[in-house]
């Protein structure tokens, strides 16, 4: 029981997201530059709906106490300057970091590459932590709050909202286009 | 290749799945990640752990254990560092299941921008990929981390993640592939 939770599960968690990964067809470079270009609308579709479905049901897990949030810190500059790095980091690999490890095993060698790159950006942000850490992720740093917290809405009222625009948004483009550029 | 590329969509679509399907399955993944293995879905943390052994022959042993950053999360082979080996098994499975294993070198959108120069893209991969995991970890998170199990979880710092990211995503594009 114990190896099987401490080797066994986490590598088959991993393995249950890249071969869903592959079968969404985000291991494809193809597809995630055409989601930027608003060509290929898989990424949103893929990440939309895992967010609301596995946001109502963690939502549920922790209403009857069986899981616990994990929020990460609203330091929001590092968030900000990061999330926009990764923006064009993100156009210019043509992955993300775990679509960009999946593809690696699918036969795609610029993806290989590009998670060397990936080895060089987490060193150098280690070496430049100490600076960051003074002068950066101290600025606009409101904790780990959520949503809820902020605006005074219930959870519920939230995914209610958030279903209903994912709802439209994607009936508009499943009825304009079936969303998938070559 | 009018008819490779007929071969190559049917083929598609015979072999994949719904998105909607697959955001499903990712959603129930993390009701498992996060009421049995007690860790949401992530991957760059665990990234910068092993990034500290490639560290090694160019800062020292003694270089990566008297950084501050590496001390908060030093190379062990935890959840997350497993989670990100079985990556590559998954999607490798799922190549083979399905027959899509392809070795690529130029993928197409890239091509009808930069050409067929494969050193071009090697580049441009290694860059991207310095500057996506730089980002990553100053904000704290990538795609999976704050964009999934973030976003799930109503975190503002996830939300804003998401938002700058897309927006950020898509005027560098505009810049990037403006022929393709």
């Amino acid at each position: 029981m114990t190896a099987f939770m401490s080797i066994i599960a986490p590598l088959l968690m991993g393995a249950a997201f890249g071969f869903l990964l592959h079968k969404g067809r985000v291991t494809s470079c193809n597809v995630i530059e055409n989601q930027f270009r608003l060509k290929d609308w898989t990424v949103l579709k893929v990440m939309g709906t895992a967010i609301i479905v596995g946001g109502v049901g963690v939502l549920a897990l922790t209403d009857v106490g069986a899981a616990k949030y994990y929020v990460k810190d609203a330091n929001l500059l590092g968030v900000t300057i990061g999330a926009a790095l990764f923006g064009v980091g993100m156009v210019v690999y043509g992955y993300c970091p775990g679509t960009g490890l999946a593809a690696i095993a699918t036969g795609s060698v610029h993806a290989l590459v590009g998670a060397l790159g990936m080895i060089v950006g987490a060193i150098l942000y280690a070496l430049s932590f100490d600076w960051l850490k003074a002068h950066v992720l101290n600025v606009w740093a409101f904790g780990k709050v959520r949503l809820p917290d902020v605006t005074g809405i219930p959870d519920v009222v939230w995914f209610a909202a958030l279903a209903a625009m994912a709802i439209a948004a994607f009936w508009w483009i499943e009825s304009h286009d079936n969303g998938n550029a070559p | 290749m009018a008819t490779a590329q007929t071969f190559s969509r049917s083929q598609a679509r015979r072999i994949d799945w719904s998105p909607y399907l697959v955001g499903a399955g990712i959603g129930i993944l993390s009701w498992i990640a996060f009421a049995v293995m007690r860790d949401p879905i992530g991957v760059t943390t665990a990234y910068s752990r092993i990034a500290a052994l490639f560290a090694e022959p160019f800062i020292g042993a003694d270089g990566v254990a008297g950084n501050s950053y590496w001390k908060s999360m030093p190379l062990s082979w935890d959840y997350g560092v497993l989670f990100l080996v079985g990556i590559p098994l998954g999607a490798l499975a799922a190549a083979l299941v399905t027959g899509t294993f392809k070795l690529e070198f130029v993928p197409e959108v890239w091509r009808r921008q930069y050409g067929n120069s494969v050193g071009k893209r090697f580049l441009a991969a290694f860059l991207g990929g310095i500057v996506i995991m730089y980002g990553a970890r100053l904000a704290g998170g990538c795609t999976s981390g704050h964009g999934i199990s973030g976003g799930l979880q109503l975190a503002l710092s996830s939300w804003v993640f998401l938002i700058v990211m897309f927006a950020t995503g898509l005027i560098a594009s505009a810049f990037l592939f403006r022929k393709a």
